[in-house]
């Protein structure tokens, strides 16, 4: 929502409120505490810290949900068809699954941008091919489940093809581990961008972004606390936030669970 | 009458790692247009087996047709690709499956279930499919406003209806129903039988009905195909099986139901129990259960012979060599 907001209000202005007030310096107030005007206080170069969590929302969300759901159609796909056929197909798919697995992710994410550069798009990627894995897992589990039961056999006997079989008997049983899975994927995303920005391979300055922000704050630390509390509190509270979200869904999709 | 289906020496198997399992062992059957066969035995005697190969469902691996014909309106359907059986299913032969609840996919409504069928087999517009969809489920007597609800707001009859009507829903000339009523109770199962019944000399379609329940055989069938350790021991019409039956088993089989004419103190049932499927006895398959089995049951199988015209067994005793 807010990085929808963010970017009309750029679209609008032609960049002018992102221009003179997310990434223009003024370092006669840098530093500043929390008071009326800027309700977070302002950074090292005298921005204003609640403007930059805004438009920061639109980097680590955004970027989280995008990277999440590239991730969720790839590893869908991929842990759909392994468990569909099985045998040779489902051997190669999962150990190959099992190989990106078996490398931390954020040390996988940290390698592919090394290798790539940083720059947003990189970043994306690196977080997609990173939580493909996972999602491959559990859609997998799930679709050999679905695939034995009778009414899959039922849609073969009148006449049903394979990718009819996938794509409208299969995959619409199979959501709803998947949609608990995006929405805790979300949240870790988000704190790998934020770790990749800290460690100065993510969004590069100015652009603002709360992981970047941490990093930069991190020397006032003992100066200004307002500008290292704010944006690991963003962090926090959103990460919360989405890891209660995750949960409720999975209550609420899971029949068991339901009295 | 023309013939529909003709299945010829079929063999099929499951190679497990437990060993190889002989399920269907030999099949010879007929069928005429718009006649109903009832394929009678008892749970593992190779009935759905021989079902899903009539379809080519067996799953593959394990199961595997190792030999055989199935000639279907005059092709052999055993030869055709998979993308012309595809043709085939829901179109010319449909499967109604043992369990309504667990037969139609949760997450879409009835309504559209029937309507996919449609549009698979047939080119028309997706409101044209569901317009046909709503009469099918009228036909079944299922109010065609409730084609926009899901499966799970339907009791166990009703989704049987709704199978029959996506089984029904293109006109098929083959219907095979798996042991339709089993997981319905007794009111239902005489509801749903009836209907099918109807719909059948309606629609003019041929049906294979699976069961283990003579009851419900004599009220729809025309001719009883008795299924023993993937074999048809014996074939007949309804009344010549019924009337004279020759082979042990089926004679067992009626022992073993009580009747209503005499007032017996206890059943009669077959000693034993089918045999492991992946290792068969020598010589007649009925052998070890059979009360009248000699040495030429043990080491010889018999042959399919005639009794009485189309009415044939597959004993020595009804031979008269025992």
């Amino acid at each position: 929502m807010i990085s929808i907001t963010t970017t009309i209000i750029d679209v609008v202005t032609d960049n002018r409120v992102y221009d003179t007030y997310v990434i223009s310096q003024n370092l006669v107030m840098r530093l500043k505490g929390p008071s009326a005007e800027h309700i977070f206080g302002l950074d090292e170069f005298g921005r204003d810290i609640f403007l930059r969590m805004l438009w920061g929302t639109r980097y680590s969300l955004f970027l989280g949900a995008i990277g999440i759901l590239a991730s969720t159609i790839v590893g869908g796909t991929l842990g759909a068809i392994a468990g569909f056929y099985g045998n040779a197909i489902d051997n190669i798919v999962m150990r190959f699954m099992d190989i990106l697995l078996a490398i931390p992710s954020i040390l996988l994410a940290i390698a592919i941008v090394a290798a790539l550069g940083p720059g947003l798009v990189n970043i994306l990627i690196a977080i997609a091919i990173s939580y493909i894995p996972t999602f491959a897992r559990v859609v997998r589990a799930k679709v050999m489940s679905i695939k034995d039961q009778e009414f899959i056999e039922a849609a073969r006997a009148v006449g049903a093809s394979d990718a009819r079989i996938i794509f409208k008997y299969i995959i619409p049983n199979s959501l709803a581990p998947i949609i608990v899975q995006a929405t805790l994927g979300v949240a870790g995303a988000i704190l790998s961008i934020a770790g990749l920005s800290f460690l100065g391979l993510g969004i590069q300055p100015p652009m603002p972004e709360w992981g970047a922000m941490l990093s930069n704050a991190r020397t006032y630390i003992r100066d200004a606390w307002h500008i290292t509390v704010i944006p690991g509190l963003g962090i926090m509270l959103t990460i919360l936030s989405l890891n209660l979200v995750g949960d409720g869904l999975r209550d609420a999709l899971d029949p068991r669970l339901k009295n | 009458m023309a013939e529909l289906l003709e299945v010829r020496d079929l063999f099929i198997r499951y190679e497990t790692v437990d060993g190889v399992v002989e399920a269907v062992n030999g099949i010879s059957l007929k069928l005429d247009k718009s006649s109903t066969l009832g394929l009678v035995g008892e749970t593992g005697a190779g009935k759905t087996t021989l079902a899903k190969g009539i379809m080519r469902l067996v799953p593959n691996p394990p199961g595997k047709i190792t030999k055989g014909e199935i000639i279907f309106n005059g092709k052999d359907i055993l030869k055709l690709s998979e993308a012309d059986m595809r043709k085939v299913r829901g179109k010319e032969i449909s499967m109604i499956f043992q369990d309504p609840m667990t037969s139609l996919n949760p997450v879409m409504t009835v309504g559209e279930q029937i309507a996919e069928v449609i549009s698979i087999h047939e080119k028309v517009s997706s409101k044209g499919a569901m317009e046909k969809a709503k009469e099918m489920l009228e036909m079944v007597g299922i109010p065609a406003e409730r084609a926009e609800e899901y499966p799970h707001q339907f009791s166990g009859g009703m989704k049987q209806r709704v199978i029959i009507a996506i089984a029904l829903a293109c006109n098929p000339s083959l219907l095979i129903a798996d042991e339709p009523t089993t997981a319905l109770d007794v009111t239902i199962q005489a509801q749903v039988l009836d209907m099918m019944k109807k719909l059948k000399d309606k629609l003019n379609t041929s049906m294979i009905l699976i069961t283990h329940d003579l009851g419900v055989v004599t009220q729809t069938c025309d001719y009883v195909a008795i299924m023993y350790a993937g074999e048809i021991v014996e074939y007949g019409s309804l009344r010549d099986v019924f009337k004279n039956p020759q082979h042990p088993y089926t004679n067992g089989l009626f022992g073993s139901i009580p009747s209503l004419a005499e007032d017996v103190d206890r059943l009669k049932p077959i000693k034993g129990l089918m045999p492991d499927p992946t290792n068969l006895p020598k010589g007649c398959k009925f052998n070890p259960r059979c009360e009248y089995a000699e040495e030429i049951c043990r080491c010889q199988s018999p042959e399919t012979t005639e009794v009485k015209g189309i009415h044939v067994v597959k004993c020595f005793k009804a031979q008269g060599l025992v």
